[in-house]
């Protein structure tokens, strides 16, 4: 019983970046962008969190650095598909290449460092972040579904034009849904290099960017189901790494490809209902807008 | 206040010259880069742009490493145009060196020639059949191409890092997770003596001039084009929009995996965790740059193999990190996206009065 206590602790831990960086990434489609760029700005943001708490000790500030750096980058991303309507697919893309190179590029010299970080083992004991991620789920929610400015941001993804019209400054209001996604994004980054393994690996996001991404399509772009999602995958990353730590019969390889298999099984499973998704996935995600046009 | 206006017409000499000056931006940043690093900027960039044109040894590295990203670079071009976006080319490459390296080890001293083309085929295969899971998924289930194509990427590493540990690990290999090395008679046919290309540099300049056949001169290249430029259009002509997928994921599954299969039985000669080396990813920029043409596609893989021999050497001989070469691919997609923002836009200089006018 308490094996699956420490089982079901360790899912909701493992599953903290992914769902910190499924919200960011669903305030960014919620607005009619896409962010393929998600992978390069938690590498980013891992390798700015962990440099910061190399050299200040101080645990927050190093997250809230990757947040920022992350931000930064987001903020390029959005200048250049949102007023220069450059294809967001592609712009994205050159983010994640971009991030991955930069990253290990820059992280270099702190492939032989640790950090010595206080450990949270126990089912109940836990990093505060995971609870600020929980509090940060219900706040969306209330956000899209509750307040006005949510009902605008929404507007703005389903039909910018019609939102225009209205009065809204479609653009500005893109880059900010662009640039508090992208930070989000980073904070689940730092997380992954400050928090969960305290050290710097090339490559260490390890495509959590983009199981994000799947996650958005798989919570239908709402908070409360990414976070569903979210522990879901946290849990598979976990049982996974428990087979293996038990010695099962089973080749290690089969058991890392686990998480990627599972994502794709589960974007199938969604995926299949097309009427699901077109209700739900924001109308203009993906396309350019012409102001004026 | 500048505005910019979409033109009626792309305009087709900054098309060209888009990436011309894209590669000026990456270059100017790149030096500024240098510079804060502390480096000599003027020999780190003759690292880039000079050792690997330096003679005919150089040359031959050159085309050995823009081999694969030609090819790769190739297959993306025909997906992208059809809005089909395959961003798993580095799964395909590596099931392609895994499929050929199945046939390599069933070589014997004495196999023909025979052997090498069902070592070559059996990569192509490789590759088609790992698109071909994505086409599926796509077309029957409706998942995100993008998202599939990529997880297949982490899913074949492990497949690889499996048989190299596994069944194919060498028993005198020391425990490295590496296979036999290849027979020679397995291994891809070098064009001359002591020269390090072999017959993949032919092979996939005939795949460039097949590729551009396809795309400007068939009537299925077209039927592409259409279904990328406007899916309505498309189905108005009666195109299929099923073979506007299956046909580019199929066709550039196979290019990736006969890349991975003349890597592997090529400068590598035995199947290792080393074998993918990210042209799967270089390759997409590779395409971007060479404007999803065949021509400037062939033009570009030789640009991009320039930034993977400098960065190989910045690191042996300037002390630079390898990974530069990723920071200055990702400078270079980031600096064309926004140079062809002028290709399809133009900049129009209003008086304020008429942008107030404009504003109304």
């Amino acid at each position: 019983m308490n094996e699956l206590l420490l089982l079901l602790g360790s899912s909701i831990d493992s599953g903290t970046p992914l769902l910190l960086a499924a919200l960011g990434l669903i305030i960014n489609e919620r607005s009619g962008v896409i962010n393929l760029g998600a992978e390069g700005l938690m590498l980013i943001a891992a390798i700015t969190g962990f440099a910061t708490a190399l050299a200040t000790k101080n645990d927050a500030l190093a997250l809230l650095a990757g947040a920022g750096a992350a931000a930064v980058f987001a903020a390029l991303l959005g200048l250049l598909v949102i007023w220069l309507n450059a294809n967001q697919y592609a712009t994205g893309l050159a983010l994640s290449l971009f991030g991955s190179g930069f990253s290990a590029f820059v992280g270099i010299r702190y492939t032989q460092e640790s950090l010595a970080v206080a450990s949270h083992h126990g089912p109940y004991s836990h990093h505060y972040l995971v609870y600020v991620a929980v509090l940060l789920t219900l706040g969306l929610s209330w956000f899209l579904f509750r307040a006005k400015a949510g009902l605008v941001l929404r507007a703005v993804g389903e039909s910018p034009e019609a939102a225009q019209a209205l009065g809204y400054p479609v653009r500005l209001i893109r880059l900010a849904a662009v640039v508090t996604g992208g930070a989000l994004v980073g904070l689940a980054g730092a997380y992954v290099s400050v928090v969960s393994t305290p050290l710097w690996v090339e490559g260490m996001i390890a495509g959590k960017g983009w199981i994000a991404l799947a996650l958005t399509t798989f919570a239908t772009w709402r908070p409360a189901r990414a976070l569903l999602g979210a522990y879901l995958f946290g849990g598979v990353t976990m049982l996974q790494l428990n087979l293996q730590g038990r010695g099962v019969n089973l080749p290690v390889e089969l058991l890392t490809a686990l998480p990627y298999l599972a994502t794709i099984f589960v974007l199938v499973l969604i995926s299949k209902n097309p009427r699901w998704i077109a209700a739900n996935m924001p109308t203009s995600l993906g396309k350019p807008f012409y102001p004026g046009a | 206040m500048i505005k910019l206006e979409p033109r009626a017409q792309p305009s087709r000499w900054l098309a060209i010259l888009s990436p011309v000056l894209a590669l000026g931006i990456t270059v100017a940043l790149g030096v500024l880069l240098f510079l804060l690093l502390g480096k000599d900027a003027l020999s780190c960039l003759q690292m880039f742009f000079v050792e690997p044109v330096k003679n005919g040894r150089a040359l031959a590295e050159l085309s050995i490493k823009a081999t694969p990203l030609l090819l790769i670079g190739l297959g993306l071009s025909l997906c992208f145009r059809s809005n089909v976006w395959n961003i798993g080319a580095e799964g395909q490459f590596i099931l392609g060196s895994i499929f050929a390296t199945w046939v390599a080890l069933r070589a014997s001293p004495e196999s023909g020639p025979g052997l090498m083309i069902a070592l070559l085929s059996a990569g192509a295969l490789g590759g088609a059949l790992w698109a071909g899971i994505t086409a599926v998924l796509r077309d029957r289930c409706n998942a995100s191409e993008i998202l599939v194509s990529l997880m297949l990427v982490y899913v074949a590493e492990q497949l690889l890092a499996y048989l190299v540990n596994g069944p194919w690990k060498d028993p005198n290999g020391y425990n490295f997770p590496q296979t036999i090395t290849f027979l020679s008679s397995a291994r891809v046919p070098r064009l001359s003596e002591g020269s390090r290309a072999n017959i993949g540099v032919p092979l996939a300049l005939l795949s460039a001039a097949a590729c551009w056949l396809f795309i400007h001169k068939s009537f299925a290249g077209y039927r592409l084009d259409v279904a990328g430029l406007s899916p309505a259009a498309a189905r108005y002509a009666g195109f299929s929009a099923r073979s506007a997928l299956w046909l580019p994921l199929l066709l550039s599954g196979a290019l990736a995996g006969l890349a991975g299969a003349l890597e592997v039985a090529g400068p590598d000669g035995q199947l290792t965790t080393h074998v993918p080396l990210g042209y799967g990813f270089a390759a997409i920029i590779v395409a971007f740059v060479g404007r999803l043409d065949p021509l400037g596609v062939t033009f570009s893989s030789l640009l991009m193999s320039m930034f993977f021999i400098g960065g190989e050497l910045s690191q042996s001989r300037l002390g630079l990190p390898k990974s530069i070469t990723g920071v200055f691919q990702g400078l270079l997609l980031f600096s064309l996206l926004t140079c062809d923002t002028f290709v399809k836009n133009k900049l129009r200089f209003v008086s304020s009065g008429s942008a107030r006018a404009l504003a109304k």
